[in-house]
């Protein structure tokens, strides 16, 4: 039987949204696939060594379940951020979810390979010195090398 | 219930974790040993059954007992 691949476009540089890349990656991996992350505009934020900065905003995300209703107008207000941030990394302790940094250190265990997009690092100016070890650096067509022979792929 | 040869304790932990803690221990036993694991999270039982539907590692058996899951899996 032939290894299946699974290859990811990691996109966003958020709390929340940094979760769902290194979750199906972590589980895919110990599923027996091989898998691939392609890491690009704010998604970048997540191969930074200390991913400590990162935040969930209230803001523009009526969805997000808060304890007490708040008008949106209230959301632009000095700390708001970093309430719903602290918030959020408190429940996922009590609840028993993994950090973002334990479930990229599965990934990297599980050998899943991260590729950062070269343009965007030049874009935004990144330094890939703050990066995590391993990274390699590429571009579309380096992407479309593994994804084209990939049974699932995700752009999140 | 069947008789063990390693356990894992799951119990706290949420998606994915169970699962990726019982992969990593299940790579430590030997061909037919047997994993008991012990996990909180009830979306486990599903991923439990498509874990050993996707990796030939067989569920023999899996019970829930005072809300907890149990599952025992033998490796392939």
């Amino acid at each position: 039987m032939d290894e299946k691949k699974l290859a990811i476009i990691a996109t966003k540089g958020t709390l929340d949204w940094g979760y769902p890349p290194f979750i199906l990656a972590s589980t895919a991996a110990a599923l027996g696939y091989s898998v691939e992350i392609f890491f690009t505009f704010y998604g970048l934020q997540l191969l930074k060594k200390d991913l400590s900065h990162l935040r969930v905003s209230p803001l523009g995300n009526p969805a997000m379940p808060m304890p007490v209703p708040m008008p949106t107008l209230m959301m632009v207000l000095p700390g708001m951020e970093g309430l719903a941030t602290s918030m959020m990394k408190s429940k996922m302790k009590a609840k028993g979810v993994a950090s973002l940094d334990e479930l990229r250190g599965l990934c990297l265990e599980a050998e899943v390979r991260m590729i950062a997009c070269q343009m965007t690092v030049d874009l935004f100016e990144f330094d890939t010195a703050d990066f995590i070890g391993g990274i390699e650096l590429g571009g579309a067509a380096a992407f479309f090398e593994f994804a084209g022979e990939s049974d699932v792929t995700l752009f999140i | 219930m069947l008789q063990e040869d390693q356990e894992l304790d799951a119990r706290g932990l949420n998606c994915p974790l169970p699962i990726l803690r019982t992969k990593k221990a299940i790579s430590l036993l030997n061909s037919g040993q047997v994993l008991k694991i012990v996990a909180t999270d009830p979306g486990a039982v599903k991923d439990f059954e498509a874990f050993s539907k996707q990796t030939q590692n067989s569920l023999l058996e899996h019970a829930e007992i005072d809300g907890e899951f149990i599952f025992f899996i033998q490796k392939a």
